[in-house]
């Protein structure tokens, strides 16, 4: 009877309600979409890699080395020589190495020279290993291997030749014309910078450096990976798996004071933390922006209904007189103001699921950002529950107003 | 002091009040009711000019004021020194209220006008069936019920509030200027129709009017003047 009541109550004053709603459905819309981006972004952040235990490169900083490795965001510093690569995986702690050798680019994606053992042990999300949509790895100095969205944006099929730039502009004026690849293998989508990267062979990479005239020769013979003019004299970075979790910081030590060439080896979940430390100054801030957006709109509602208290005073009085007492007035107003914030929520987590389906593939080829369109989940219910707990707050004081006005009103 | 002329007491007392005074907030003027006395069934007709006293004796009988000291009895229970839910379900229950004007939910239909009623006294019982042979007996066509209150004539209106108020068959009526917004032929007509559905249910009625010519419709006829004093405290 009160729900009814309520309802009936609210559509006759239909104007001021819809707009109290929207200006609620608008923040609790925000809100909600910065907790759900910011909730993504941390999961999609941390699933980018997996199973790799240090990452080893040029001395710089351990934010800097993760965001080019892993992220392919940002430009390498310095490499490190090839010969502290062979260290490496000569190590008796170390049970596989992939070599990164970043600085080209291809319509914008990032080029990343590796060897094959890339394909065989990079991990990403819950230790998932890389899987080919279709192709295999790269073979001999002029194979690729490219991600599913590089393939998608692109109409790359297997089999195709590309021409990699220098540089990792979108636009670049010195391309490797001469020396064309062909596509071997795509791979499954990932959600990670991997489906926005060519993969090529070490090899390749040195190769598409080389002058035309010494180009010619390994062109001739792109199955030879033996030549000596390709062979890799440095690469940007290194990540290692190690046969013991416990030998880590051990090895962390030593490498950052190994004495023949200039490393640094950071450890992908500290630096990672770090890294989400940072970006957690701006998500407060977004944070604190929304939760002020909710609080307007809320004292928006309170103004509402207390000025509606105006013009229902003969209402009020009417309720009273059947016998409603002043609690039966204060719940009628918390009702109310429940209803509201109520549809206000349900219309709100329709309205993102719908939004966030429509532009989830928007915003993973454009911003890498892999969105889950799933806004039914516990953290938005506390959300949601605790926006009713705030709605009720600031309706404390109109509906208390209601309740001291039916007590006192007279006949 | 000033009693009814029914003296038979094998009729109970609707409505008993004994030394009552009422302080108006905000100011030191006093309303004092020393002793005063309705039977069961009697219709009374209480008048005098607007600023002695009428609406607040009404809220007092109503429940919606509670007097600074003195008694008040209904159906000869305590009902002044009740506390206010309680006093609200007594309300509910055992009393209708007729005002001059806004009796009724503008937003909502006739019909859940009159079910609003009785969901407040916890009057179980269909009310849809009784509404509308009320709405009958009141001479209101009967697609009035599922019209919305505030769509209906002034005069349309009280005659629903009075079905609203007579829904859950309340012991007391009370009744304040409820023809002053209606012309003459409404207003006997409407007349006619209270005290008629008033004796059928054998309510008692408390009619308040400044308009003296509505005496010969009531049984009895108090003056407010005679019955309480308005004192300036010192």
């Amino acid at each position: 009877m009160l729900l009814s009541f309520a309802v009936s109550s609210l559509k006759s004053r239909a104007k001021s309600v819809v707009l109290t709603f929207l200006s609620l459905l608008i923040s609790i819309s925000v809100l909600l979409s910065v907790e759900h981006v910011r909730m993504q972004a941390e999961s999609s952040f941390s699933r980018t890699v997996s199973d790799v235990d240090l990452i080893v490169g040029a001395p710089s900083g351990q934010l800097n080395l993760m965001l080019y490795s892993i992220f392919r965001m940002g430009s390498p510093t310095n490499n490190i020589s090839y010969e502290s690569v062979e260290m490496l995986k000569a190590h008796s702690q170390v049970e596989w190495v992939i070599p990164i050798s970043l600085g080209d680019s291809h319509h914008g994606f990032r080029v990343l020279g590796t060897s094959q053992d890339y394909f065989e042990h990079y991990k990403y999300g819950d230790k998932q290993p890389l899987a080919f949509a279709s192709g295999q790895p790269f073979s001999g100095v002029f194979g690729a291997v490219i991600g599913a969205d590089v393939a998608k944006k692109l109409g790359y099929q297997v089999g195709d030749k590309i021409v990699i730039a220098h540089g990792t502009g979108m636009v670049s004026f010195t391309n490797h014309d001469q020396s064309p690849f062909t596509i071997t293998g795509i791979l499954a989508a990932t959600g990670t910078p991997v489906d926005k990267t060519v993969h090529v062979s070490l090899e390749g990479i040195e190769a598409m450096h080389l002058s035309p005239s010494r180009l010619k020769p390994i062109v001739a013979n792109p199955d030879d990976t033996s030549n000596p003019l390709i062979q890799p004299d440095d690469v940007t970075a290194v990540m290692l798996g190690l046969k013991s979790k416990f030998a880590t910081f051990t090895l962390q030590r030593e490498l950052n004071n190994y004495q023949d060439d200039r490393l640094m080896a950071i450890l992908p979940g500290v630096a990672m933390a770090e890294l989400w430390k940072m970006m957690g100054t701006v998500e407060n801030l977004l944070r604190i922006i929304s939760v002020l957006v909710l609080v307007s709109s809320l004292f928006g509602l309170s103004t509402m209904l207390l000025a509606s208290m105006q013009q229902r005073e003969k209402e009020i009085a009417v309720l009273r007189i059947l016998g409603a007492g002043g609690g039966t007035i204060f719940m009628l107003l918390l009702t109310e103001a429940l209803l509201i914030a109520i549809a206000a929520s349900v219309v709100s987590t329709s309205l993102l699921t719908v939004l966030f389906s429509v532009s989830k593939g928007w915003l993973a080829s454009e911003y890498g950002l892999f969105m889950s369109a799933n806004f039914f989940s516990v953290h938005n219910a506390i959300v949601i529950g605790a926006v009713l707990a705030a709605t009720i707050v600031t309706t404390l004081l109109p509906a208390i107003d209601a309740y001291r006005k039916a007590i006192h009103s007279r006949l | 002091m000033n009693s009814q002329q029914n003296r038979n007491s094998s009729v109970p007392v609707a409505i008993r009040l004994k030394d009552v005074h009422h302080r108006y907030p905000k100011s030191q003027v006093t309303l004092s009711i020393p002793h005063w006395e309705v039977q069961t069934g009697d219709k009374v007709f209480l008048h005098g000019p607007s600023g002695t006293g009428k609406t607040t004796l009404l809220n007092l009988l109503a429940g919606v004021l509670q007097p600074e000291s003195g008694e008040i009895a209904l159906l000869d229970q305590p009902f002044s020194s009740l506390p206010t839910r309680k006093r609200d379900k007594f309300r509910a229950k055992h009393i209708g209220v007729v005002f001059q004007q806004f009796n009724l939910v503008p937003h909502l239909s006739v019909l859940k006008n009159i079910r609003l009623a009785a969901y407040f006294a916890d009057n179980k019982a269909s009310v849809d069936s009784k509404a509308a042979a009320m709405i009958n007996a009141l001479r209101l066509p009967p697609e009035v019920l599922n019209q919305s209150a505030g769509s209906l004539s002034v005069g349309q209106q009280q005659r629903v509030a009075i079905a609203r108020a007579l829904i859950n068959e309340p012991e007391i009526l009370l009744v304040d200027e409820p023809t002053s917004a209606l012309d003459t032929d409404a207003r006997d007509a409407f007349m006619n129709m209270l005290t008629a559905l008033c004796e059928t249910q054998n309510t008692t009625l408390i009619f308040v009017s400044h308009d003296k010519s509505l005496e010969k419709y009531l049984s009895s006829s108090v003056s407010l003047s005679a019955l309480c004093t308005l004192r300036e405290a010192e």
